[in-house]
């Protein structure tokens, strides 16, 4: 049986601080989960892989995140470890929650 | 303490350039990350989830006044204004920018601290005894033979490219404090015939494949330590395993090859290498021993205000109870600084409360600071009569949690809010306990007790060894939480038994909080430890209390 393709955002981490960064659909390094592309085709998750590596001057660890659209048909975490990828640590108001607030 | 040559400062301020340079090209795109990435875990620089994490050592965990305060000052102006005080007597911080390593680098630099053999596949920083140089139990001090470890491990030319990390623990009293059998190679001292000696075991580690240490010799004369260390490592380089990383330790050499064929294997290379070291290793040993002769106590001084202050104050009475250990010296207290408030971070300190401990431990205990491998900062000599000052000046900086060695004093690894490798968060789980049995009120009844939380296999909140251990793992995208019972880190040491099934985030806290209830009802007596119930009744009582359905059915 053919495997079932989970959507995914591409996402790596900034080299100058480490942060959180995903791939939007301008080719643009963002912060923010929600601007990231939303990609539910194989095929094209492969394209805009190869498209982010070109791209990975300031991208360290460029990878393909499990995501799900959210209501609104932006991304959002497909998985426990993007969920805190996405939003920062539990223990202290820092990282992308403290970005975004 | 020891305190750097200037062959030391000079090594590492010269590291500290050498690695300036290399961020430099990797800014610059001179090297790849794929060259870049072992240069900087050379350097004790990870790139965790949400940003990289510089590792500090605190060789043995000995660190001074000065040296705390240039790491509050580091944590204030490179990073978020705290710390986090590690399993391995480490410090590390979780948001420094990488082009703002190179000057934390040097600032460090300046007093003598470094992040070199922090990670990678060499021999990691010495840790020892936290009460080294003050229990009352020790034979001797271990903290000169850790530095002399030090210095021969430091950029040593056979030991950069081993097969794995290598982690070495020495403790120089019969009771261990260190967990020195959960090292590759755990020292521990001993007497003999009014000698100084060590028995020497190895092969120990937690993580996927949890392993107590074996003997290799039960007595190695002190001065052939360093020959000894080095026949060891160079078999382990020699016939540990390459070809799989999980299979790389020296833990799984001795379990495929068995301690016989490694001792032969290290007895042949001892006696290779032994002529080779002509005294000089001793002179150094001499040098750096003078370095650490005991602070001078004899004040004469009358303990009166400590009895005092008990007699009048409950909450000093009870913080003395948990928090101090006999001293060497009778007048004396080892006094344990907690860093696991309740609902807390455990092992994280603040800026502030960085410069206060290193300003107590010059007015009150001498200078000298040590971290724990239990996450939390000793303070190895103060005078009792200072010890109701000190409560105070500890309690006005929300450093005098009344819990060492009860079941608040948790050790947790960062887990999934930090770490890159982790499966589940341990923090959180670690603050609901301590919050939950701080509400019940019955911490001190409960009495002693090592909860010990690692968010992954890799184990490095050591919970093999905790008398409840918690591992988080991943299940579908859930965290899940198994629970071992009956680990033990110290000279009796064991490790836990899987309990069972694994539980969910909201049920885990639940779930230890029945085990602990059994065992109010289950002991003989109040005296009458977890550990010790847990061993006379076996697991079973236990598991019945963590499962009560599956039991009932």
């Amino acid at each position: 049986m053919a495997r079932i393709f989970e959507p995914v955002v591409i996402s790596a981490n900034d080299l100058f601080d480490g942060r959180v960064i995903y791939l939007s659909p301008a080719d643009q390094w963002v912060g923010s989960l929600c601007q990231a592309e939303l990609i539910t085709d194989e095929a094209r998750a492969k394209d805009r892989l190869a498209d982010a590596l070109a791209l990975s001057d300031r991208a360290v660890g460029v990878f393909l995140a499990p995501a799900r659209p959210g209501p609104d048909g932006r991304p959002e975490p497909g998985h426990l470890r993007e969920t805190f990828r996405a939003a920062g640590p539990s223990n202290y108001f820092h990282g992308k929650q403290a970005e975004h607030a | 303490m020891y305190h750097h040559t200037d062959f030391d400062r000079a090594f590492v301020v010269d590291r500290a350039q050498r690695f300036r340079e290399q961020i430099s090209r990797r800014i610059s795109g001179a090297l790849t990350e794929d060259e870049f990435r072992p240069l900087r875990l050379m350097n004790g620089v990870y790139l965790q989830l949400h940003a990289y994490m510089l590792r500090i050592a605190i060789p043995y965990g000995t660190i001074s006044p000065d040296q705390m305060r240039r790491l509050a000052a580091v944590a204030d102006r490179w990073d978020k204004g705290y710390g986090h005080f590690t399993t391995r007597q480490n410090i590390q911080f979780n948001w420094p920018r990488l082009v703002d390593i190179p000057d934390m680098m040097d600032s460090l630099a300046e007093v003598g601290v470094h992040a070199i053999q922090t990670s990678g596949n060499t021999i990691r920083n010495v840790t020892a005894d936290h009460f080294a140089g003050a229990a009352a139990d020790e034979i001797a001090d271990p903290r000169p033979y850790a530095e002399l470890i030090r210095q021969w491990s430091t950029d040593h030319p056979e030991f950069q490219f081993l097969p794995r990390k290598f982690k070495i623990g020495v403790t120089g009293s019969p009771n261990d404090r260190a967990v020195v059998k959960s090292h590759d190679i755990g020292l521990r001292m001993v007497e003999r015939n009014g000698r100084h000696g060590f028995e020497v075991a190895v092969g120990g580690g937690l993580g996927r494949t949890p392993l107590i240490a074996q003997v290799l010799a039960d007595f190695v004369p002190a001065a052939d330590l360093l020959p000894y260390l080095e026949a060891i490592l160079s078999a382990y380089n020699s016939v540990g395993r390459r070809d799989n990383k999980f299979k790389a330790r020296l833990k799984i050499a001795v379990l495929e090859l068995g301690i016989d064929h490694i001792r032969e294997l290290v007895n042949a290379r001892f006696a290779e290498i032994r002529a080779q070291y002509d005294g000089s290793d001793q002179q150094v040993l001499a040098e750096i021993a003078a370095q650490f002769t005991p602070p001078d106590l004899a004040s004469g001084r009358a303990t009166a205000p400590y009895d005092a202050a008990r007699a009048a104050d409950p909450l000093f009475r009870s913080w003395s109870d948990t928090n101090l250990t006999a001293h060497r010296h009778p007048d004396h207290a080892i006094v344990t600084v907690s860093l696991k408030k309740h609902g807390g971070t455990p092992g994280d300190a603040t800026s502030t409360q960085m410069r206060l401990l290193a300003d107590l431990a010059e007015r009150y205990g001498h200078g000298d600071l040590r971290v724990s491998h239990e996450q939390n900062i000793v303070l190895p000599h103060v005078h009792r009569a200072d010890l109701p000052a000190l409560y105070h000046a500890l309690r006005e900086g929300d450093l005098a949690t009344a819990n060492i060695g009860l079941i608040s004093d948790i050790i947790a690894c960062p887990g999934l809010d930090y770490c890159t490798l982790a499966t589940a968060r341990s923090i959180p789980i670690a603050q609901q306990i301590a919050t939950r049995f701080d509400e019940l009120k019955l911490e001190h009844e409960i009495g002693p007790m090592k909860i010990k939380i690692s968010g992954c296999i890799n184990a490095c909140g050591h919970h093999h060894v905790g008398h409840i251990g918690i591992l988080g793992l991943d299940r579908a995208g859930v965290e899940n939480y198994q629970v071992t019972l009956g680990g033990d880190g110290t000279e009796t040491m064991s490790i836990g038994e899987r309990a069972g099934p694994g539980f969910s985030g909201d049920d885990i806290v639940p779930a230890i909080e029945r085990v602990v209830l059994a065992y109010l009802d289950l002991r003989r007596d109040p005296a009458e430890t977890f550990l010790d119930a847990l061993r006379r009744l076996g697991t079973e009582p236990f598991k019945a209390a963590l499962y009560p359905k599956a039991e009932a059915a």
